[in-house]
């Protein structure tokens, strides 16, 4: 492999494929939380939440993720002059973990709902008449049996969200896509080997993922 | 209200209660009050509004008219009033409902600590007795769906228990259980009945509503129909509705 023995283009891959672990790492948590809170409000007894929930999946769920991350650079970093660090690479980061995170949020939120809708109502009606309040019938009873149904989804989200990450490149970051196009642009001749040893990365890690995500969904689901 | 006359007035009343689903009047008008410590029975044919009637006293199921009462206060309509007087109505469920990702004594616990805020040590040695008490102590660290149907309502008994609640109320709790489970379950509910807890009991049981309750309503098409102790009411029922429904049951 020609092209990867060079220490300095092999570096470029792995800093490549680090942006992208990072920026998948901290947009999950953001958007797990997010989607939590969202899928919450969605079923909440308060109209305004739900209206709030409602009007943020079908918002950012249906906006081509690359106009939401252009969004962010164009909208809240050159307009409204929001800088999240004085390092480029780390404001682009953080620009595109946001614009990430408030897309992945909303197939988080709706990935929980079909799960929340598995879980029968006697549940809920049970921990409502021992006295839980809202909020404990959804965090104790209602949220980690539906969280349960919707580990394999969710999987399907992660996986979507690392691929997804690429998007940040069209940005500016150095990230795996981008630097794989300055690698076929320096080295027209050896443009499938260069091709397949991205794809072939992702690949190596997400299909395990996905694995993984099955395996936990058969163990933690809810005996019923 | 006077402290001392507490005690004669009744726990839960009923006042001109009506409820609707869209176009249907599953309750008309409904006058009922219950002791303390009465055990009434509810039964009546299906759709006559028998377990509405119950999750209607502590509101899992709202009104559209007349008001109810527990323990001289009105209903709360919603929100931390309304989840505190629920703990003090114990419910158990035709379909038991214990939560399927916790074990049995879990499910036992999780009212006392998450809404009593008792110590988790306290909790556990209180529950593990009452376990005891419906006599599954020995599935206590299991999950409700390694249970046989009369375990997993004996336990939807004791978690209801571990609230110490004033009243419990029973809709249907072995409608669901395969025959032989039915005794084992009645067995629990008649001893609490005798221990003196006040009861809302809806059940097609003819045997545990004539040895256990105080008194039996009868319902049907959503109205109160006549309520009687069990003795008179099964030797001499009063209205036709009753005769024809007794008729049906009870030759077999």
């Amino acid at each position: 492999m020609p092209v990867f023995s060079d220490p300095a283009n092999f570096d470029m891959y792995v800093s490549g494929f680090m942006w992208i672990l990072k920026m998948t790492g901290a947009s999950a948590v953001l958007a797990l939380v997010l989607g939590v809170l969202l899928a919450a409000m969605r079923v909440s007894p308060v109209p305004v939440l739900r209206w709030f929930g409602a009007a943020w999946v079908n918002i950012f769920r249906n906006t081509p993720l690359t106009l939401i991350i252009f969004f962010c650079y164009f909208g809240l970093y050159a307009t409204l002059s929001i800088s999240l660090s004085d390092d480029i690479d780390l404001n682009n980061f953080w620009l595109g973990v946001i614009g990430l995170s408030v897309y992945t949020a909303a197939f988080v939120c709706e990935a929980l709902r079909s799960g929340i809708n598995t879980v029968p109502a006697g549940q809920a009606e049970a921990a409502r008449a021992i006295g839980l309040t809202f909020s404990q019938t959804l965090r104790i009873v209602v949220l980690p049996q539906a969280a349960r149904a919707v580990i394999a989804p969710l999987g399907s989200v992660l996986i979507a969200l690392c691929k997804n990450t690429t998007i940040v490149g069209t940005i500016g970051l150095l990230e795996a896509s981008n630097i794989m196009k300055q690698l076929i642009n320096d080295n027209g001749d050896q443009v499938i080997l260069i091709f397949l040893v991205f794809a072939g990365t992702f690949a190596a890690v997400l299909i395990p993922v996905g694995y993984l995500f099955g395996w936990l969904a058969n163990r933690l689901a809810v005996k019923r | 209200m006077v402290a001392s006359n507490a005690s004669q007035e009744p726990l839960i009343v009923l006042d001109k209660v009506n409820k609707f689903f869209g176009d249907l009047h599953v309750l008309r008008d409904v006058d009922l009050s219950v002791g303390r410590g009465e055990v009434v029975v509810v039964i009546g044919p299906s759709g006559s509004g028998k377990s509405t009637l119950c999750r209607a006293i502590n509101r899992l199921e709202t009104i559209n008219s007349g008001q109810i009462t527990f323990d001289g206060n009105t209903l709360p309509a919603e929100g931390r009033a309304l989840a505190r007087l629920r703990s003090d109505v114990g419910m158990v469920f035709q379909s038991f409902n214990l939560f399927a990702h916790k074990t049995i004594l879990q499910n036992v616990t999780l009212g006392p600590i998450k809404v009593r805020k008792e110590k988790p040590e306290e909790a556990r040695k209180r529950g593990l007795a009452l376990l005891e008490r419906v006599g599954i102590a020995n599935q206590a660290d299991k999950y409700p769906a390694q249970l046989s149907g009369g375990q997993q309502q004996r336990a939807a008994i004791a978690r209801a228990l571990a609230m110490q609640p004033k009243a419990m109320l029973f809709d249907e709790p072995t409608s669901a259980l395969d025959p032989e489970m039915v005794g084992e379950v009645l067995d629990v509910m008649t001893s609490l009945a005798r221990d003196g807890m006040t009861m809302v009991v809806v059940t097609h049981e003819m045997g545990f509503a004539r040895h256990a309750a105080n008194r039996v309503v009868f319902m049907a098409d959503g109205q109160l129909v006549e309520q009687a102790e069990p003795g008179e009411f099964f030797a001499n029922p009063r209205s036709d509705r009753a005769k024809d429904f007794l008729s049906k049951i009870l030759t077999h």
